[in-house]
C-alpha cells in the first residue's frame, strides 16, 4: 500500500531519517530517560520547589455563578501574623461571571497562614442572574447566538431520495482537565531576573506574557521578556490547559515582587476544576441519509455548546466521513461557567460522537454491520487506504466478526455485550523548534531545547535522535530541555512537538557531527565525507581505520562543536508531516439490571508516520484511551442551575476511570510504509474515537442508544425504559 | 505563634501497630483543634475517648521518622502529615493533588501499611515509622517495583507516580504473589490523569515475580 500524502519528487537530503534496516534506536521499544527520577520522586515539579525564604500564597474565589462585587475587606486577613501581602485579581465594582473566579490572592509564611487568610478576607457581592446549564438550549433565551452555518450540495434532495434516513440526538458533557498538578508556579523576583518555575506546556512563551502583563502595571516598572527564565523540568499534565502565564503567575509574580520573596501560588483542587479546565460540551440534533446499499449521502446537524461566557466555536461536522451533502448549523451558549480551554484534539472527540454515533445508527436502520458501512465509505474520507486497513487491522485485533450482533441481541442474561466503531483525523504538523546540540571534547554530548515535556516522551524523543545520528547509545546524550534559555522551541500543543524537536534535534546532530568529521579527518587520512559513524566510533567507509567516539572528540582539544538545527528549514528535507487516521473499537458489557457499563476491551489502530520512540507512543495511546474512558463512562463537569453552584469541583465526585475500570487495552500502531511520511504527532489523535465508540458498543449491546456522554447507569437506564424494559 | 500548653513528645496513645484506622486516627487527634472539619468524626471521637490530648493550636515541637531518619520540626497540629514532609522536611515526592484521600498521589507507608499522607496530621506520625518513595530505592538500584515502573512505562506526567509507587509496594508487601484481578482491586485507591495503568498492571504484576525469586522479564 502507498504511503498516504506521500509527496513525489522529495529531494534526498543529508538530514533524512535513516532507512529501516540502519536504525539502531529509532523506532525501537525505549524507556523513557526520566523514568527513573520520577519512580523515586527525584523529579522536581513546580509544586515541589522549596526556595529559601519562600512565601505560599492562596486565592479567595467567587461562590457565585454571576456577581458584582460590592465590597472587598483585607484588613483582617492582614492583620494576621505572617500574612505579607495581598493581591486583588477583581476589585469592587467588577463583574463576576462563573464560579471560582480569583478575587484576591494572599501570600504568608506557611499554607494555613494563608489560608486563614483567605478565610478572613471579607467579599460582598450583588448576585445576578446566570445560566450555568445549557443542554436545554430552548431555556438559554438570548445567550444563544449563531456560530456555524453552512451547506454543501442539496442537503433537502439527497434526504428525499435516501433509501434510508435517520434522525437522533447526541451529545458530551463539559469535562475539565483535572491536571494532576495544578495549574500555578512558584515566581522568585528577589534578584533582577524573575524566575518562573511554572507548571506550564509553553517554557518558551509565557515569559513574555508575564513582561508584558507586567509592564502594564506602573507599580512594576519595564519589565522585558529578556528579564524572565522560566524553568520546567517536568510538568505534571496540562492537556491542553497550560499555554497560557494566567492571572495567578502575573499576581504571584507581584506577590513577589512586593514582598521581596520567593512565592509559591498553586491551585487548590476545587479552583484547577472550576477555574483552569474546560472542554466545550456538545449536543446535536442529527440527520443522516444512506443509500440502500449503505452509501452515505447526506448529513445535517443543529449543534450547540458551551465554551463558558464566551464563544468556542463549532465542531467539525461532518467528521472524517463527509457525505456530499451537509447542512451544518452551530449554536454557542453563554454560560456563566469557567472558561474552555483547549483540551487534547480540541472539538475532534465532539464532532466523533455528533457523527459516528448517527452513521452507527443508520446503519442499524439499515440492518447493516457497521463496519461494512464505515468501509463502504471510505471514499469520503481524507485518506480512504489508511482507514481501509485500520478498519480491516482493527476488525482482525477486536475479533469483530465474531463479535457483532444485531442491535439488541446481546445476549440472553441482564447483562448485554456489544460493540461499536469510530474513526478520526488529526494533522500533527511540527512546531518550530530549535536544537544546539554540543560535542565536547571529553565525548559528552548536550542536546538543549526550551521545550518541555508534558509525560510524552519529549526528552526521550530528543534523546534518541541525538543518539541516532551519531551513532552512540541513548545514555551518551544529556538531553536539556524546560528553560527558557535555551533555543525556543514551540509550545506543546496540538501533536506538535515531537515532529519539530525531533526535526531540529536531528539537523543539529547533522551539523555537529559534521563538524566533528571534519575535526578528526586529518588523523584518519581522510576527508570528512568519507567517515562514518556508528556503534560509538568513527570510522572510514570501507577502510580499516577508525577512533572510538572519545578519542575522536579528544581531537578537538580545548574547543567544543556547538551547532543549531531549525524546524521549518529550507533545504532541510521533510523530517516530519500532518495529517493522520486512526480507527478504535469498544467491546462493553451492559447490566440491564443496574445500568453500569463496563469496558472488556478496546482496540486502537493508529498511523502516525515514523515512530521515534515506539514504548512511550504505544503509553500515550493506552492514556489516550483511559482518558477516552473516563469521559465516556463518568467524566462530567455538574452544575446546579438554582445555585450556579459546581457540584463536583473535587476528584471524589469528579470521576476519573481507576486501575480496575479500564478492561483489555489493545494498541497497534502502524509503521513500515507509513515511515515514509516523517514524524507526526500523537498526543491528540487517539483520544477523539472511544467516546463515539464506547457510546456505539452500548447502543449495539442494549439495542437503544444512550444519547448522551458519561454513559451514566441512571442515563442507561432512562433509555432502556424509553425502549419499554429491558434490552 | 505561641506555643500553648502542650508540648509532648511523641504520641502516648495506645494504637495497635499496623493498624491504621479511623478510630485511631482520632484517638491520636485529639479534639477540636484539627483540619478535619466534620462535625460527625468530631462528635465521635468525644464520645469514644476521654482522654484525649489537646495540642496546640500553635506550634508544637515533634519529630517524625521519615526512611529511618528522626527529624525535629516545630509545626501546628493542624498541619497535615503530607505538608509536614513536603513543605517542611522537602520530601516532595509524595504529592498534593486532591488534598482529600481520593487519588492517592499522596500515598505513604506508615507502620508498613499505605496511608493518604494529605488525610493525616503530623502529629499522628509522631513514633510512627514513615516511608516515602525516596526512601525505596537504595542508591542507584531502583527497588523493583520502580525498575518495573520505568521498564513497562508506568508513568507519564509522573504527578501520580510516586504514590502508586509506594502503593505497589506496600501492596506486593501484603499480597507477595497477587493475580491480575487482585492487583486491579488493591491499586484502586490510586488514580492516574494520564491514563498509566497498563503499564502499571503490568509493573505490579512483573515486580511480584522478581520478588518472589524470578528474573525480570521472564
Amino acid at each position: 500500500m502507498p504511503p498516504a500524502n506521500c509527496k513525489e519528487g522529495d529531494v534526498a537530503t543529508k538530514y533524512d531519517w535513516p532507512a529501516a534496516a540502519d536504525r539502531s534506536l529509532i523506532g525501537k521499544r525505549i524507556s523513557r530517560t526520566d523514568g527513573p527520577d520520577k519512580v523515586t520522586g527525584q523529579a522536581k515539579y513546580s509544586y515541589d520547589r522549596n526556595l529559601d525564604g519562600m512565601l505560599v500564597a492562596k486565592i479567595v474565589s467567587s461562590p457565585h455563578a454571576h456577581a458584582r462585587i460590592t465590597k472587598i475587606d483585607t484588613r483582617a486577613a492582614e492583620g494576621i501574623s505572617g500574612v505579607r501581602a495581598v493581591e486583588i485579581f477583581n476589585d469592587v465594582g467588577a463583574e463576576i461571571q462563573w464560579i471560582g473566579t480569583e478575587i484576591v490572592a494572599l501570600a504568608a509564611d506557611t499554607e494555613e497562614i494563608a489560608r486563614d487568610a483567605v478565610a478572613a478576607v471579607k467579599v460582598e457581592y450583588e448576585v445576578l442572574p446566570h445560566l450555568v446549564k445549557e443542554e436545554e438550549v430552548d431555556k438559554a433565551g438570548d445567550r444563544v447566538k449563531p456560530a456555524a452555518d453552512k451547506t454543501t450540495g442539496d442537503p433537502d434532495a439527497a434526504f428525499g431520495q435516501a433509501g434510508a434516513v435517520h434522525e437522533g440526538y447526541y451529545g458530551l458533557a463539559t469535562i475539565t482537565h483535572c491536571c494532576h498538578e495544578p495549574h500555578g508556579q512558584v515566581v522568585d523576583w528577589t534578584g533582577d531576573e524573575i524566575v518562573v518555575y511554572a507548571s506550564t506546556q509553553a517554557v518558551g512563551r509565557i515569559g513574555a506574557d508575564l513582561a508584558k502583563n507586567l509592564s502594564a502595571d506602573e507599580a512594576m516598572g519595564v519589565v522585558k521578556p529578556s528579564d524572565v527564565r522560566v524553568i520546567t523540568p517536568v510538568m505534571g499534565g496540562g492537556f491542553g490547559s497550560k499555554f497560557a502565564i494566567d492571572t495567578w503567575g502575573i499576581a504571584c509574580a507581584k506577590l513577589s515582587k512586593k514582598t521581596g520573596k520567593p512565592v509559591k501560588l498553586m491551585l487548590d483542587r476545587d479552583q484547577e476544576l472550576m477555574i483552569a479546565g474546560g472542554r466545550p460540551s456538545d449536543y446535536g440534533k442529527i440527520k443522516v441519509a444512506a443509500a440502500k446499499d449503505g452509501s452515505l449521502t447526506a448529513y445535517e446537524s443543529e449543534s450547540w455548546s458551551t465554551g463558558g461566557v464566551t464563544s468556542r466555536g463549532a465542531p467539525p461536522l461532518p467528521y472524517v466521513i463527509e457525505p456530499p451533502n451537509t447542512r451544518i448549523r452551530h449554536l454557542n451558549v453563554s454560560t456563566n461557567t469557567g472558561p474552555a480551554r483547549a483540551w487534547r484534539a480540541p472539538n475532534h472527540p465532539q464532532a466523533a460522537v455528533l457523527t459516528m454515533c448517527a452513521y452507527e445508527d443508520l446503519a442499524a436502520k439499515l440492518g447493516m454491520d457497521p463496519l461494512k458501512l464505515f468501509k463502504k465509505n471510505v471514499g469520503l474520507t481524507q485518506r480512504p487506504e489508511v482507514y481501509r486497513a485500520e478498519l480491516d487491522k482493527a476488525a482482525q485485533l477486536m475479533d469483530w466478526p465474531a463479535k457483532w450482533h444485531p442491535p439488541g441481541e446481546g445476549g440472553s442474561g441482564h447483562v448485554k455485550r456489544g460493540v461499536g466503531i469510530s474513526m478520526h483525523t488529526w494533522g500533527g504538523r511540527p512546531h518550530d523548534s530549535q536544537c544546539r546540540v554540543t560535542i565536547h571534547p571529553d565525548g559528552e554530548v548536550v542536546a538543549e531545547l526550551g521545550s518541555q515535556d508534558l509525560g510524552s516522551g519529549t526528552q526521550t524523543v530528543i534523546g534518541i535522535v541525538a543518539a541516532e545520528t551519531m551513532g552512540l547509545p541513548l545514555s551518551a546524550v544529556n538531553v536539556k530541555i524546560g528553560d527558557s534559555n535555551y533555543p525556543p522551541s514551540g509550545p506543546s500543543g496540538g501533536s506538535t512537538t515531537v515532529g519539530g524537536v525531533s526535526s531540529s534535534t536531528r539537523r543539529a546532530s547533522v551539523h555537529a557531527l559534521e563538524q566533528l568529521k571534519e575535526a578528526v579527518a586529518p588523523s584518519l587520512g581522510t576527508t570528512a565525507d568519507q567517515i562514518e559513524a556508528g556503534g560509538g566510533h568513527l570510522a572510514v567507509k570501507g577502510g580499516s581505520g577508525k577512533l572510538s567516539w572519545k578519542d575522536a572528540c579528544r581531537k578537538l582539544g580545548a574547543n567544543s562543536i556547538s551547532e543549531t538545527g531549525k524546524q521549518p528549514m529550507r533545504d532541510g528535507g521533510k523530517l516530519a508531516d500532518s495529517g493522520v487516521g486512526g480507527v478504535q473499537m469498544a467491546d462493553v458489557s451492559v447490566d440491564t439490571e443496574t445500568g453500569i457499563v463496563s469496558m472488556n476491551k478496546m482496540v486502537a489502530v493508529q498511523d502516525c508516520g515514523l515512530i521515534i520512540d515506539l514504548k512511550t507512543a504505544d503509553s500515550q495511546v493506552y492514556g489516550a484511551l483511559i482518558q477516552g474512558i473516563c469521559y465516556a463512562l463518568w467524566e462530567e463537569r455538574i452544575f446546579d442551575q438554582a445555585t450556579g453552584i459546581y457540584l463536583n469541583a473535587d476528584m471524589e465526585f469528579y470521576k476519573l476511570a481507576g486501575i480496575g475500570d479500564i478492561g483489555e487495552l489493545v494498541v497497534h500502531m502502524m509503521t513500515g510504509v507509513y515511515d515514509d511520511r516523517g514524524v507526526i504527532g500523537l498526543g491528540e489523535p487517539p483520544v477523539i474515537s472511544p467516546g463515539a465508540a464506547i457510546s456505539n458498543a452500548v447502543a449495539n449491546a442494549i439495542g437503544v442508544r444512550v444519547p448522551t456522554l458519561p454513559l451514566t447507569p441512571d442515563k442507561v437506564l432512562a433509555a432502556l425504559e424509553k425502549k419499554g424494559g429491558m434490552a | 505563634m505561641s506555643s500553648n500548653k502542650t508540648k509532648e513528645g511523641p504520641e502516648k496513645t495506645q494504637q495497635p501497630k499496623n493498624d491504621f484506622s479511623r478510630r485511631t486516627f482520632l484517638q491520636g487527634v485529639g479534639v477540636g483543634t484539627t483540619a478535619v472539619g466534620a462535625g460527625v468524626l468530631t462528635t465521635e471521637a468525644k464520645a469514644d475517648h476521654h482522654e484525649a490530648k489537646v495540642h496546640g493550636p500553635g506550634a508544637v515541637p515533634i519529630t517524625l521518622t521519615v526512611n529511618g531518619k528522626a527529624h525535629k520540626v516545630d509545626l501546628e497540629p493542624r498541619v497535615t502529615l503530607l505538608d509536614a514532609l513536603r513543605d517542611r522536611l522537602d520530601y516532595t515526592g509524595a504529592k498534593k493533588v486532591c488534598d482529600r484521600a481520593t487519588c492517592g498521589s499522596c500515598t505513604v507507608m506508615l507502620d508498613g501499611k499505605a496511608v493518604y499522607a494529605c488525610s493525616i496530621l503530623a502529629i499522628e506520625g509522631q513514633g510512627r515509622d514513615i516511608q516515602t518513595v525516596e526512601g525505596l530505592a537504595s542508591g542507584d538500584n531502583l527497588h523493583a517495583v520502580q525498575a518495573h515502573f520505568v521498564e513497562n512505562d508506568a508513568q507519564q506526567c509522573g504527578f501520580c507516580t510516586p504514590g502508586f509507587v509506594v502503593a505497589c509496594k506496600a501492596f506486593l508487601d501484603h499480597n507477595p504473589n497477587p493475580t491480575m484481578a487482585d492487583v486491579e482491586r488493591g491499586l484502586s485507591g490510586n488514580i492516574c490523569r494520564c491514563g498509566t495503568y497498563v503499564g502499571v498492571r503490568q509493573a505490579v504484576l512483573d515486580a511480584a515475580r522478581e520478588l518472589q525469586g524470578g528474573r525480570r522479564g521472564d
